[in-house]
């Protein structure tokens, strides 16, 4: 669609027909420049739309392993359709499975009895359940990181929202039995590296959040089977923790004794101790300086207003977005549109759940011609609130700076 | 005519049945060392992770990062072949002085 704004910005779009030709437009009329702002000039350079067998163009940070993600105006709708939702991947063997093959085993040194179930199995046995949860990478808005951290350089699109249907883990491995002394429960998908050597994805969670009466094993999203690229047939759902423990193409699950050793757990996916305010900590892998990532923090996007937009004087702006936490319910959403002055209240939507965002809107009503900074600030329940400083970390972590999105008024 | 290169892109494009999107080549910047870095890095990845990693990472930020590929994921990189790696990336895609 033509932009609101009254400017071209030119982008590169590049796709190839059935046949394997190649068409790459150097600029669609209208279209707005990918970006974000504020992301390193290469990534900026190599922001493509592409697409995924099964979904629609989003905006590609790689292709291989495939990394894309979700334009924000498509989290005006309170669920992210699966056919738009963001695609990650750490290693890039990724199967197809069979799904009349697939099996789940559940296994390790702390249960009574190793099992294996089949998806008939899982449907059949146990009972379903449905949770509304985001589901967020840890490194959303990584690019947007001052000074920039190396890594996969997100925007702002890798997250989604969605109803998660499956079954409880805790009834999984309740089946299986489990053993005094189990420590933690590790997750092991179908997909898995190119070269031997890299060591294969696979995370743990403590004990006591396996079986959380929240924590799933899912295999249908916004009532339809997981797209292939979101991990059919089966992945963990733990709301209100960062994606990546929620291990997609799942086959394996093992309750251990022991701390996992793993590098996915053990070196990677760690934040320095204390700099965030974390409830929720994974204490058996905890080292003096450093704990695994575990709840996401509390944030938020405006989600229908692009930076640059232009309004006519006269029109009240209606000025929309979503919140989110780790978990505990958003309070409030304050939005200022006078650069972060004066701060009053959005109206919150309708609440799906502590683990869904929440909508909110503004209703703004510019007294004058000019330029206007529109901000938007969450507070949770437990009184963690959005910082205005990035909290820096070297491996771009928890992006929780208030944003800010300039619209001019004519 | 940009009636239809609206359509054309508003459409979903149809692929040949395979694991991944069509993988365009990334064309990265001639220069001495560049066939080094397409031999080695692209048997795990796509070029465009090194690219969208620029221009931040100075001569010690690269280096950390060829490391942490054969360190740890396991880069078969000849140990000769690591520092003209390292020199590529830092002069096409390092921090600029």
């Amino acid at each position: 669609m033509i932009s609101r704004r009254g400017f071209l910005k030119g982008v590169a779009v590049s796709f190839a027909m059935s046949a394997g030709r190649f068409f790459e437009p150097k600029y669609i009329f209208g279209m707005s420049f990918i970006g974000p702002k504020g992301l390193p000039e290469g990534a900026l350079r190599e922001s493509i739309m592409a697409v995924l067998p099964g979904k629609k163009p989003l905006i590609k940070r790689s292709y291989r392993p495939p990394n894309y993600e979700t334009p924000v105006r498509y989290f005006n709708d309170i669920f992210t359709p699966n056919d738009v939702f963001f695609v990650r991947y750490h290693l890039s063997n990724i199967p197809q499975v069979d799904v009349k093959r697939w099996r789940l085993r559940i296994g390790g040194d702390a249960v009574d009895k190793p099992l294996e179930l089949s998806m008939d199995d899982l449907k059949r046995s146990f009972e379903p359940v449905e949770i509304a949860a985001l589901n967020q990478c840890s490194g959303n808005r990584r690019g947007l990181f001052s000074p920039h951290v190396p890594g996969v350089q997100w925007g702002y699109g890798a997250m989604g929202n969605a109803r998660w249907k499956g079954v409880r883990l805790r009834d999984v491995l309740n089946r299986a039995g489990i053993r005094a002394g189990a420590l933690e429960v590790t997750l092991n998908g179908a997909d898995g590296p190119v070269l031997p050597a890299t060591p294969d994805f696979v995370k743990s969670i403590p004990i006591w959040k396996a079986i959380n009466e929240n924590t799933l094993v899912a295999y249908e999203m916004n009532g339809e089977p997981l797209p292939q690229w979101n991990g059919f047939p089966a992945r963990v759902i733990v709301p209100g923790w960062t994606a990546t423990y929620w291990v997609k193409h799942i086959t394996d699950i093992n309750v251990i004794s022991k701390p996992f050793d793993g590098y996915w757990i053990k070196k990677a996916y760690r934040i320095p101790s204390s700099r965030f305010p974390i409830v929720e900590r994974f204490i058996s892998q905890e080292t003096e300086v450093d704990t695994p990532i575990t709840e996401m923090v509390v944030n938020s996007l405006i989600t229908n207003i692009e930076d640059g937009q232009i309004f006519r004087l006269g029109h009240a702006i209606e000025i929309r977005g979503v919140a989110w936490d780790g978990g505990y319910g958003i309070k409030t959403v304050e939005v200022s549109t006078d650069g972060g002055r004066g701060w009053q209240s959005a109206e919150l939507g309708r609440d799906y759940g502590r683990f869904s965002w929440r909508q909110w809107s503004f209703v703004f009503r510019p007294p004058r011609r000019g330029k206007y900074t529109v901000m938007a600030k969450a507070t949770n329940r437990i009184g963690q609130t959005q910082t205005f400083e990035l909290i820096w970390n070297p491996a771009g972590y928890h992006n929780n700076v208030v944003q800010g999105v300039g619209v001019s008024v004519v | 005519m940009k009636r239809f290169l609206f359509s054309a892109f508003l459409f979903p494009c149809l692929f040949s049945a395979q694991a991944f999107g069509q993988e365009q080549p990334i064309g990265l910047r001639d220069g001495p060392g560049r066939e080094l870095v397409e031999g080695n890095c692209a048997i795990c990845h796509s070029l465009d992770y090194p690219v969208m990693n620029s221009p931040f990472l100075d001569r010690a930020g690269w280096e950390k990062t060829i490391n942490k590929m054969v360190s740890v994921y396991g880069a078969p990189i000849k140990k000769e072949d690591i520092p003209k790696i390292v020199d590529y990336l830092t002069r096409y895609y390092g921090k600029k002085e």
